[in-house]
């Protein structure tokens, strides 16, 4: 059975329909890429599935459930969540303490521990400290610990994002443009992370305009183009589809923009 | 570079509490000292709100209004013992702060600043005009603590200066230390992470709203038991405790101490208490001179005080 399971997803902005009539479903340990040019409503599609916009029509289901229009910290209780393509870190707090609030659900604070600093609460900070160091240790962040995160480079920042998001221990996983602004290592190292999580059983939703990482690691791909879908299927199928090729690489006349 | 808040710094305010009256040339001066502890307190509670939560109060005087009503008029009408009566501030200001938080922290920036104004307004409002119970701009006098006669009992005399000096210095050492345990714990974590980016907090499934109200509830109480214990320590209070004015003091006091750290609220809230005393030797200029300060600060080390000193000497591990 699906994990994630979207049907007829659409949202207007004034009159603009931004994206209309989606459905595709992902299962665990899958990797599902949606693809399309710039426009194409794909960040649009993350943030009505993770909760930060509300669509006008259509369902998401995760694990059978309806969780449509679910705010985002609800999601991540039910095994949802995600990274951002304009980065989202607590610049303020250090590398470590960027992963340990990912584990905020894990921690389940109560405020009376918190402020009398009872033993309870701080064993299972120490508990939750040590599986972030772990986490760290897998983005290779380990090193980088103590530093204010403000201070990393942006190709760590996407991965310490990464991290982030496993400290939450989602089931899905949606990640937008993972290796944006990334280098050809960098690349090659989120690359070979995300096809490891896919493999622990966790089902990813990816957003990349790197085609060569995109045809490499994907189960499955949904093209979109104008906010509609216009193909979907594995690698093969979707380079092969003569829609995707005149919608997203352009038609013959045009020179072809593979990175559109 | 940010300051940390830990043992450290509370280790040295401690020494600095214990060692500071020995330079005192007169018994004055123990009066000032818990002055500023008391300022210091309501700020420390403002660190958390702002520093920590990233969210503002222009209103936090309505709640050291309560308290410090709370003690002037539980233990004539209730019977309560001062002491009490603390508490019993404390407790209202707890359950205004939840009703109201709750509303009005949806809002952000500039709007949550005006709807907390109008709070503070209020509450400075009613204590003005409920004339019959609270003497009205006029204001009323605090019954005493009742502490210092039992301690006279034990055989420690103590002068009121003296004893206010050791009392509020014990009450903002107890506040500093919370502030720190909540600092290092998932709560404070969950505070700061919504203050960077409340949508990347909400994905890793921080409920925002619970935990900015959380902020706004424990910070209401330390203004309100500084409104109490300034209450208490002057034996007489008027509803300036709860205006306006009072509410950008003690905003002032954080920001200019450096909002991010509980001991740089209580460097900014002593210097924004000292600076004045020192400044009548320039008489009609003082609000100048003061005004001044406050804008190169600003400009010159942005952070606040405390903490843009210690960026420049690179004082590290505190």
């Amino acid at each position: 059975m699906s994990i994630l399971e979207i049907s007829g997803l659409g949202i207007s902005f004034g009159g603009l329909r931004a994206v209309n009539d989606v459905g595709f479903s992902v299962n665990p340990g899958e990797i599902v890429s949606a693809i399309g040019p710039n426009g194409a409503g794909k960040t649009t599609l993350f943030n009505m599935i993770s909760g930060v916009y509300l669509p006008d029509a259509g369902s998401v289901k995760l694990n059978g459930e309806d969780v449509t229009a679910k705010a985002p910290h609800i999601l991540a209780k039910k095994g949802l969540t995600r990274t951002f393509q304009n980065l989202q870190i607590f610049q303020e707090m250090t590398v470590l303490e960027n992963v340990v609030a990912g584990f905020h659900l894990t921690e389940n604070p109560s405020v009376w521990a918190d402020l009398l600093s009872l033993p309870s609460a701080r064993r299972r900070s120490a508990e939750v400290c040590e599986k972030a160091l772990q986490l760290l240790e897998k983005v290779h962040l380990s090193k980088a610990a103590e530093e204010e995160a403000g201070n990393l480079s942006y190709g760590a920042l996407k991965r310490l994002e990464i991290a982030r998001a496993l400290a939450v221990g989602p089931q899905v996983l949606l990640l937008d443009e993972p290796a944006a602004g990334c280098n050809a290592v960098e690349t090659e190292e989120i690359d070979e992370l995300i096809v490891e999580l896919a493999k622990s059983g966790i089902a990813i939703l990816l957003v990349e305009h790197d085609m060569k990482m995109v045809m490499r690691i994907s189960n499955h791909i949904v093209v979109l183009d104008h906010g509609e879908k216009i193909a979907e299927g594995t690698p093969e199928d979707v380079s092969r589809n003569p829609d995707v090729i005149a919608a997203y690489l352009g038609t013959e006349e045009e020179p072809a923009h593979a990175d559109g | 570079m940010t300051l940390k808040n830990n043992w450290v710094q509370l280790a040295i305010l401690a020494v600095i509490i214990v060692i500071l009256p020995t330079f005192f040339p007169s018994g004055y001066y123990y009066r000032v000292g818990a002055l500023v502890f008391v300022n210091a307190l309501s700020v420390v509670g403002l660190v958390i709100l702002i520093g920590y939560a990233g969210q503002i109060s222009l209103g936090h005087a309505g709640f050291a209004g309560i308290g410090a009503y709370a003690c002037a008029l539980a233990p004539v009408h209730l019977g309560i013992p001062p002491v009490l009566a603390i508490l019993l501030g404390a407790a209202i200001s707890a359950v205004l702060a939840l009703l109201i938080g709750r509303p009005i922290l949806r809002l952000k920036g500039y709007y949550l600043g005006v709807a907390t104004l109008g709070f503070g307004i209020l509450v400075s409002m009613v204590l003005s005009n409920e004339r019959g119970l609270t003497g009205g701009p006029d204001g009323m006098s605090v019954p005493s603590l009742g502490l210092r006669p039992l301690l006279r009992d034990m055989g420690l005399r103590l002068s009121g200066g003296e004893f206010w000096y050791i009392f509020n210095a014990a009450a903002l050492l107890i506040g500093i230390w919370i502030a720190i345990n909540l600092y290092q714990s998932a709560t404070g974590r969950a505070m700061r992470a919504l203050h960077g980016s409340e949508t990347a907090a909400q994905t890793v499934g921080i409920d925002v709203a619970r935990f900015k109200l959380q902020a706004f509830i424990i910070s209401a109480v330390y203004a309100s038991v500084g409104g109490s214990l300034l209450a208490l320590q002057n034996g007489f209070i008027t509803p300036d405790v709860a205006g306006f004015m009072h509410s950008v003091e003690m905003v002032t006091m954080a920001v200019l101490g450096g909002v991010g750290s509980v001991l740089g609220a209580t460097f900014g809230a002593a210097v924004l208490t000292l600076l004045p005393q020192i400044l009548t030797v320039f008489h009609e200029y003082e609000h100048l001179v003061l005004g001044l300060v406050m804008i190169l600060v600003m400009i010159f080390l942005p952070l606040g005080l405390l903490p843009s000193l210690a960026a420049r000497i690179r004082w590290r591990g505190v």
